[in-house]
């Protein structure tokens, strides 16, 4: 997973990659040539008395040194300049799989986890990335080089490597497949703490209450004894490595230095050889070293980069048609057509055979219990999810026919929890309707009754509005909302349960003002007050996903049992 | 040639954002300071007192292991020495003694070569000691396996240490939990506070695991290796002294560039985080509105500025590596061609020189290992104070026990001229007396901020009060332990707190040990049944963190379940059922008013209906009651309640003049 998506961002990068390897392959070439270089200082300088030879040698050395610094920076230039435009690509490649996403992906996903998978999976295969290309490079490009050089400077020597490079790579390699899968349960029950605690601070008064205290730490007892006990046996395997490889490589200079010292003594190998040879195992096995343990980042890049691709994997689940047929005329026409919805893998249809109309200039009401499907209408209408059978016609032509933007351009939506962006009043106003004048907004706000408190807002209309609208209160947000929703100035009204933040009298005022301002437009309400609904055109009652009841207040109060009893229960016996 | 004296160890905690991996972790990220550094260090170190017999082995061990690790370039140094005066001697003629060959060398103008003979111990003819050589590497793989071992035992022991400080830390902080008042959780910010009990304490984890003993380990190698270096000699080790403190220097000062780098990055980070967070909170909304355009645009623009700053931060601390690998190599050479040099003029053996090149090895990397560890130290001491800031919050009273909690409680709640509040200058309920016999509904209503909410943290014993007193069944519930007190009492609360788990689990919480049959009836006296079998997975459905597979009414739905199965004596509904719309509304009111009958209960709600069915109304205004009394004898009254009657329900269907809405042609039913 973490390979194909690397590959496949790193295509246009092509170029600097090469540059990159070939860079590194120059820096190790260099790097394993030095100790040749002392060699023969060793060899021809030293041994010889000839103090001249040292000179000029080291001189050598210095201009390689300085050639190896040089190349490393151009390297660490390319490689952060690929590893950071992957990460930049792939975060926008997420963001826009997720912008194409219906309510249903997002749902599947969950808010907070395709934030976390836009920013800190990215982060985390950037990272990789970036080491991968300077240390897990340069690792097998010092390896082989490092044996090219030692072969050529003794073979019989050179069987040492045979037996220690594997012996090391073995030893990381048991100790990495212990370890990581230890690696991974850490995370997971660090997790499992966080959420234990996280429950026990927000949920601190029902724990109190319902005198949990005792079985709360008990749980956490589990969690916290089985975090330690998981973490103890991750270090200390981990313990292991460090001091096993060190001592196999001490070792292996021990051995060099045995069996060289024969071959030097049969005048087989020039001494200063065999410094040199000491130094090529050494390079060699702390660049193979440094880049096993860069190795263990891998499980958490993967598993980033899976998250990842799930998100770019998946396609969304209202797609637009091939050919979108528009409406003769936009009208604001809603019309259910024996809709039957289900939630993917419900039990139970939400709806079932819903039928009715909301027609231009007509404030159509719908009213029902907790789950009995009324929020699903509007989105049944937005197109959030789409139908299991039946239909929702707007303007005569099924939304599955209309363009999405087309159909999204007649609808103002208000959904049930008032969502403003971070900006000023007058952008959020505008969120519909780039066009709009100040007179406009300031004509939208009046209708939604937020005029006198967003004239009192320092700066008005220009006045700050913090992510999510948390600098003003509940009812505010919710008629900013609605403002929102009128200065696009739709067809189609939908209002999905908003009025619920307002005491009844803004509630009622507002309406009022509503029906002036809709006019020909056709007005969706979804609500749990009666009040809200009662002087509708048309309501709607729902009981578990069926119609049982429609028409207007008067109607439903003769007709309609479960009607009179939504009333009762909120206005009083008095009023049925 | 071998590197630093311990272990690197693995994982102790998590990354945080913007880690870092490789060699140099402590350097790639902006560090926090402690504020008291001496202070909270000592008690740091306090809570190792428990483990000082196994940190004093550790220390041991560390040093013995550091001792072994810096002679063993020495020795290997002496067997090359062996090695290069066997080479030298076999070129010479046998028999002759050395200092012979020396004085026809200078007499020939061979000076070089003699002053290179004179430096070893050659014995002219006679090839490699390969018994002197055995016994030399004999002695080194002692040296090396046993500075090994030291070093696995001293990681090896020092993973139990840190696990168990950390562990029992935990469990410190889990229990202050438990005995910290309510009033510390509602002032302070719960984020804070969980970051506190987790991410801090992981990150005291990691300091311990990785940061202590290591520390100790690099500063004992630095010096070791420093001393070593000075005593084969002074010049080369003046190179090395030069150089390598040189490339310290240089990553500091990297370092501190990057880091300015990281903070714009982190900055950049948390721009784009909030652009995708609204986006992604929004979403519905951007569709529809039609901005998806513009937040594709948008991110984008910001992508590309935090791609630049990332960049940079990456460039710089990148550079950190070859920099030093360079000052590494410019060392190398300095010490092998000076080195070399000093053995042609024999002023220095081979093997010395040999030695000095692993001693240079072995001193730069302790030395950025130490840097990064003070930083690891810095950010642990700085979690650290936190914790222990938490740690010293004061705590609850304790129980008294002094009065036994009456059997089988009646519900007779008396209020008693009580008195209250939250902040000293902010008075809030004065001299509130009430007396409510046992299977009476209160409706307790009034103007937000009027001190609702507040009666249920006093009833509850969340809150203490300041005067007066509360009693249940005549016994003031002061004298009662506060677990007798709650369990009299069931609570639903407007803000519906549900656990990840099973939906079985979360109604099951109501009451230990409950059974299956317990749990679906409370859920279907509370409605849930229904609506929890059009799930997939039915009771055994997972509720989620956020929760979004289930809506707002449901979740109330199951907190409700759960009251009904601890059947309370004495129920308190804050503002329970407003979330829950019409239609189960009226299911619930008719289960609560089954449940409700000769049970006690406080009903805080502005449902007009609940109000209207109360027995008792009690009008709250600044703290204080103003009014009591039944609907009907309040609106006679004309009174506070009266206008508040008016102003939330009468404008919005109009009433008449006994106060009766007045709903658009009333038809009686049938």
């Amino acid at each position: 997973m973490l390979i194909r998506l690397l590959r496949s961002n790193l295509a246009p990068y092509r170029r600097q990659v090469a540059i990159v390897t070939a860079l590194l392959l120059l820096q190790s070439v260099a790097n394993l040539y030095l100790p040749n270089l002392n060699a023969d200082i060793i060899n021809n300088g030293v041994a010889k008395g000839d103090t001249d030879y040292i000179w000029r040698t080291g001189a050598v050395m210095l201009g390689l040194t300085l050639l190896l610094g040089l190349f490393a920076i151009v390297a660490v230039y390319y490689a952060s300049e690929t590893s950071m435009s992957v990460g930049r690509d792939v975060r926008a490649a997420v963001f826009e799989r997720v912008q194409s996403f219906s309510a249903r992906e997002m749902n599947r996903f969950g808010t907070a986890s395709l934030i976390t998978r836009n920013t800190n999976d990215v982060q985390q295969v950037q990272l990789f990335l970036q080491i991968a290309l300077t240390i897990l490079v340069r690792a097998p490009i010092m390896a082989i080089g490092g044996i090219v050089m030692a072969l050529r400077e003794d073979a019989t020597l050179s069987w040492l490597l045979v037996v220690i490079v594997p012996l090391m790579a073995g030893v990381i390699g048991v100790l990495l497949l212990m370890a990581v899968p230890l690696f991974r349960q850490v995370q997971v029950k660090i997790d499992r703490i966080t959420q234990v605690l996280r429950e026990q601070i927000t949920g601190v008064r029902v724990v109190r209450a319902f005198i949990r205290v005792g079985s709360e730490r008990a749980r956490f007892e589990t969690a916290n004894a089985d975090l330690t006990a998981t973490s103890l046996r991750v270090n200390r395997i981990f313990a292991v490595a460090f001091p096993a490889l060190l001592v196999i490589m001490n070792l292996s200079t021990v051995a060099i230095l045995w069996f060289g010292a024969g071959l030097v003594d049969r005048g087989d190998m020039p001494i200063g050889n065999l410094t040199a040879f000491l130094q090529y195992i050494m390079q060699i096995l702390f660049a193979v070293m440094t880049a096993v343990f860069m190795v263990i980042l891998i499980p958490r890049a993967e598993a980033s980069a899976q998250r990842i691709a799930q998100v770019l994997d998946t396609n969304s689940s209202i797609t637009e048609p091939l050919r979108p047929i528009a409406p003769e005329r936009v009208r604001g026409l809603v019309a259910f057509a024996d809709v039957t919805f289900a939630y993917p893998h419900g039990e139970r249809p939400v709806l079932h055979g819903l039928t009715f109309e909301a027609r231009p200039g007509r404030t159509t009401a719908i009213i029902g219990g907790t789950g009995s499907g009324k929020s699903t209408v509007v989105n049944l209408v937005t197109r959030a999810f789409d139908v299991t059978s039946g239909a929702v016609l707007v303007d005569g032509v099924d939304v599955r026919e209309q363009a999405l933007e087309g159909l999204w351009g007649r609808i103002g939506l208000v959904p049930q929890t008032a969502y403003l962006f971070k900006g000023t009043v007058a952008q959020n106003l505008r969120f519909g309707n780039e066009n709009a004048s100040d007179a406009q907004l300031w004509h939208a706000l009046e209708v939604a009754q937020a005029r006198d408190f967003v004239a009192a807002m320092p700066g008005q209309l220009e006045a700050p509005i913090d992510q999510g609208g948390t600098n003003v209160s509940g009812g505010q947000r919710q008629r900013l909302a609605i403002a929102r929703a009128i200065t696009k100035r739709p067809a189609i009204y939908l209002f999905d349960d908003c009025f619920s933040a307002l005491d009844a009298g803004t509630d009622a005022r507002l309406r009022m003002a509503l029906r002036g301002e809709t006019g020909d437009a056709s007005v969706l309400i979804v609500a749990q007050r009666v009040s809200t609904i009662l002087h509708a055109d048309h309501i709607v009652v729902l009981d578990e996903g069926r119609v049982v009841g429609s028409g207007t207040h008067d109607e439903l109060m003769r007709s309609s049992a479960e009607y009179r009893e939504i009333v009762e229960s909120q206005l009083g016996a008095a009023a049925a | 040639m071998m590197m630093g004296g311990a272990p690197r160890g693995g994982p102790g905690g998590r990354p945080q954002a913007g880690q870092r991996g490789g060699p140099f972790m402590g350097l790639s990220a902006p560090v926090e300071r402690s504020k008291d550094f001496r202070g909270t260090l000592g008690k740091l170190l306090a809570r190792l007192r428990s483990e000082r017999a196994v940190l004093a082995v550790v220390v041991v061990l560390g040093s013995l292991s550091v001792a072994f690790s810096v002679i063993g370039p020495k020795i290997t140094g002496n067997a090359m020495n062996v090695i290069f005066d066997g080479v030298i001697g076999k070129s010479l003629p046998a028999g002759v003694p050395k200092e012979q060959v020396i004085e026809s060398l200078r007499a020939r103008g061979q000076g070089q070569l003699a002053d290179l003979l004179s430096g070893t111990n050659a014995v002219p003819g006679v090839g490699i000691d390969f018994t002197a050589l055995a016994q030399i590497l004999a002695l080194a793989v002692l040296v090396y396996v046993l500075a090994s071992l030291l070093s696995w035992a001293q990681a090896y022991l020092m993973a139990g240490v840190a696990q168990r400080t950390v562990y029992g830390l935990r469990r410190e902080v889990e229990e202050k939990l438990a005995r910290l008042p309510l009033r510390y959780f509602d002032s302070h910010a719960h984020g804070d506070l969980l970051s506190r009990v987790t991410n801090d304490v992981d990150n005291i984890a990691t300091t311990l695991q990785q940061g202590l003993s290591q520390l100790l380990t690099s500063v004992l190698t630095v010096i070791g290796v420093l001393g070593m270096m000075l005593w084969i000699s002074p010049l080369l080790a003046l190179i090395s002294i030069l150089t390598i403190p040189l490339s310290f220097a240089v990553t500091i000062v990297i370092a501190g560039r990057s880091q300015k780098e990281f903070v714009a990055q982190w900055a950049e980070t948390g721009a784009l985080n909030g652009h995708v967070e609204q986006m992604h909170s929004g979403h519905a909304l951007v569709q529809v509105f039609g901005r998806r355009a513009s937040a594709i645009e948008q991110f984008n623009t910001q992508n590309e500025r935090l791609y630049r700053a990332s960049f940079r931060a990456q460039f710089l601390s990148g550079i950190i590596q070859p920099a030093i690998q360079f000052l590494s190599s410019l060392n190398y050479v300095g010490v092998a061609v000076i080195g070399g040099y000093r053995v042609a003029s024999g002023a220095m053996s081979l093997g010395d020189v040999t030695a000095f090149i692993a001693y240079s090895r072995q001193f730069s990397m302790p030395l950025l290992q130490i840097a990064s560890q003070a930083n690891l130290l810095q950010s642990g001491l700085a979690s650290a104070e936190r914790v222990f800031e938490f740690l010293g919050a004061p705590e609850e009273t304790p129980d008294r026990v002094s009065a036994t909690a009456p059997k089988g409680i009646s519900g007779h709640v008396e209020f008693d001229e009580v008195s209250f509040r939250y902040l000293p200058d902010k008075p809030l309920i004065e001299d509130f007396s009430l007396d409510v016999r046992p299977g009476k509904t209160v409706a307790i209503v009034g103007p937000t901020g009027a001190g609702k909410t507040t009666i249920v943290n006093l009833l509850m014993r969340f809150y203490d009060i300041d005067g007066g007193s509360i009693r249940l069944d005549g016994v003031d519930t002061r004298e009662l332990p506060r677990d007798a007190v709650r369990r009299a009492f069931g609570m639903v609360l407007q803000d519906s707190w549900l656990f990840a788990g099973t939906i079985r689990d979360n109604i099951a919480y109501g009451k230990e040990g409950a059974s299956l049959d317990e749990i679906v009836a409370a859920a279907t006296a509370a409605h849930v049944d229904s609506f929890v079998r059009t799930l997939p997975e039915g009771y055994d459905a997972m509720l989620e963190e956020e929760a979004s597979n289930i809506s707002a009414g449901q979740r109330q739905l199951i907190t409700i379940a759960r009251a009904f199965l601890a059947d309370p004596s004495v129920l308190i509904l804050d503002e329970a059922t407003s979330n829950v719309d019409t239609r189960t509304e009226v299911l619930i009111q008719q289960a609560m008013a089954r449940l409700r009958h000769g049970r006690t209960s406080f009903v805080i709600a502005h449902r007009l209906s609940t109000i209207r069915n109360a027995d008792n109304i009690v009008v709250m205004d600044g703290g204080r009651i103003v009014e009591q009394g039944d609907h009907d004898e309040l609106l006679r009254k004309r009174g506070f309640y009266y206008d508040l009657y008016q102003s939330q329900f009468a404008e919005s269907v109009g009433v008449d003049a006994a106060g009766r809405p007045m709903l658009p042609v009333l038809q009686p039913a049938g």
